[in-house]
């Protein structure tokens, strides 16, 4: 599949007078125009449609997104093609990922947790909080380790040189945080909700509201970078990144609840959202699993 | 250390889950805008500053096309001199006062590094030369290094190994010793200077067959 649709033509429309003594600049050539979002969404029907038939055929269900989904364009030319060599943590059980880093309170600050206390100001938009809890796959609370977040602020503009969106800065909000999980594996931050913002993957395409989360397990293995989104969405059937994630079920573990328990009155409102690394790690093989 | 003697049933219960194990979270692109939240300085200094023996790795990661990617993070990882695999705190330390990252401690080894490409798609890292794990003293040492870039929806796992080690030239090593010798190549740094070596990353082989892409690796 081309990355981009050819360009339409090579005949420029002629000018209005051929008369004239020196020809106009000629004007730069037009970018090729972007796919549709009916393009895109024709294209993520269609791979979602072949994964529901791989299911009912038994097929084992993928918990990750596929690399190669060609609706999100840039994936095309950056994923390998040739599929990942196994290793088996039973058969080199000394291998170092295994293993992994380690972080400490030398690495955090507290107010690191807090997005709407890095400035002198308070950042426009809806305050939350967003907290839960990082396990592995066999349930066991992954402790001690660093939950690092980064988001555009309320207007859906990142405090990035790159993003040109032209939505307002927020001189009060960064959108950067980190924290490590405490001893029931659970991390919290409170911020601000972001808002949507437009990409160039497609005509007119929006993300959904996302904060980038990335967690450290145990070990290197289980090394996680990923977004949360938000209930109820109403973009979520348009953005090609979620539904890279082809099982709805899987698809749902990246959305958080909305949790009324975890609201504080007068103040915030309260968003849970649960996290399983995947990955075999040291301990497993020490515990006999 | 206890050793598994059977192998781990991937579907049955275990004592955390009782329905089995728990469906992980599924990975997303690390995105174009990671760029003012995840590198910090010196997160490519991995050795102690000034540390005799320290080596540089550097290189470039390509796509497909051969194009250089300018926008992709790799973290480092590595077991430490004892062969230890469980690292130490303190690669991002932070100042209480400001908030500002302080930087190592130039004393401690923490195992972990972290750089972002360049516009050029190149990045460098400076460490101490790998070390088998303390368990297997005749596996080729290796660095474990992790790739994110916007464009890859799920992060990819690979190794450096080093020419020159008994166990990566006569790959007695687990992993070198399954692949054929043109896929082991890709993950062979390429010594390119005193305590220097080369290691690019291809994260697609070319359509001409030309380049083959970097081996990458899934754990289980």
């Amino acid at each position: 599949m081309a990355l981009t649709p050819p360009t339409p033509s090579d005949g420029a429309p002629a000018p209005a007078s051929a008369s004239v003594a020196a020809p106009p600049p000629r004007p730069a050539p037009a970018a090729p125009p972007l796919p549709s979002q009916a393009d895109i969404s024709r294209e993520i029907a269609a791979r979602h449609t072949a994964a529901e038939r791989d299911r009912a055929a038994g097929a084992p269900v993928p918990d990750h997104p596929a690399r190669d989904f060609a609706p999100y364009r840039s994936s095309t030319a950056r994923h390998p093609h040739r599929p990942p060599v196994e290793i088996d943590h039973l058969t080199d059980p000394e291998a170092v990922e295994l293993g992994g880093p380690a972080f400490g309170v030398t690495d955090v600050t507290d107010l690191d947790a807090d997005l709407t206390r890095q400035h002198t100001g308070e950042p426009l938009g809806e305050r939350i909080t967003v907290t839960g809890r990082v396990l592995d796959r066999s349930g066991r609370p992954v402790r001690g380790q660093l939950v690092e977040i980064w988001q555009a602020n309320a207007a859906g503009r990142y405090a990035h040189q790159r993003d040109q969106h032209p939505a307002p800065l927020d001189p009060h909000f960064t959108g950067v945080g980190r924290c490590l999980t405490d001893d029931a594996g659970r991390y919290a931050f409170t911020t601000v909700k972001p808002g949507a913002y437009p990409w160039r993957n497609h005509h007119n395409a929006w993300r959904p509201a996302h904060i980038h989360f990335s967690f450290f397990g145990s070990a290197f293995t289980q090394r996680l970078i990923t977004q949360m989104y938000f209930p109820g969405d109403p973009l979520f059937p348009y953005d090609p990144i979620l539904a890279s994630v082809t099982d709805p079920a899987a698809r749902a573990r990246l959305v958080a609840t909305y949790a009324h328990e975890l609201t504080v009155p007068e103040r915030s409102l309260g968003y849970r959202w649960d996290v399983v690394l995947d990955g075999p790690s040291a301990t497993w093989i020490e515990e006999g699993r | 250390m206890p050793r598994a003697t059977t192998r781990h049933d991937r579907t049955g219960a275990t004592a955390g889950a009782p329905n089995g194990p728990l469906a992980p979270t599924p990975a997303q692109t690390i995105g174009p805008f990671y760029g003012y939240a995840l590198p910090f300085p010196g997160g490519e200094q991995i050795a102690p500053a000034g540390h005799p023996g320290t080596v540089t790795v550097h290189g470039c990661v390509r796509d497909g096309a051969g194009a250089p990617v300018p926008d992709a993070l790799l973290e480092f990882w590595q077991a430490g001199p004892d062969g230890g695999r469980t690292g130490a705190p303190g690669s991002l330390r932070r100042d209480p006062a400001t908030g500002a990252v302080l930087g190592r401690n130039g004393v401690d080894f923490t195992g972990f590094g972290r750089v972002p490409t360049d516009a050029d798609g190149r990045y460098a890292v400076h460490t101490r030369p790998a070390t088998a794990p303390a368990g297997h003293p005749d596996a080729a040492p290796y660095l474990a290094v992790c790739v994110f870039a916007r464009g890859l929806l799920h992060h990819l796992f690979t190794r450096v190994y080093f020419p020159g080690h008994p166990a990566a030239d006569r790959p007695t090593d687990p992993l070198l010793a399954r692949l054929p010798a043109a896929r082991a190549d890709t993950l062979l740094a390429r010594p390119d200077g005193p305590g220097r070596y080369r290691f690019d990353i291809r994260l697609q082989r070319s359509a001409d067959g030309a380049h083959e892409e970097t081996v990458f690796l899934a754990y289980r």
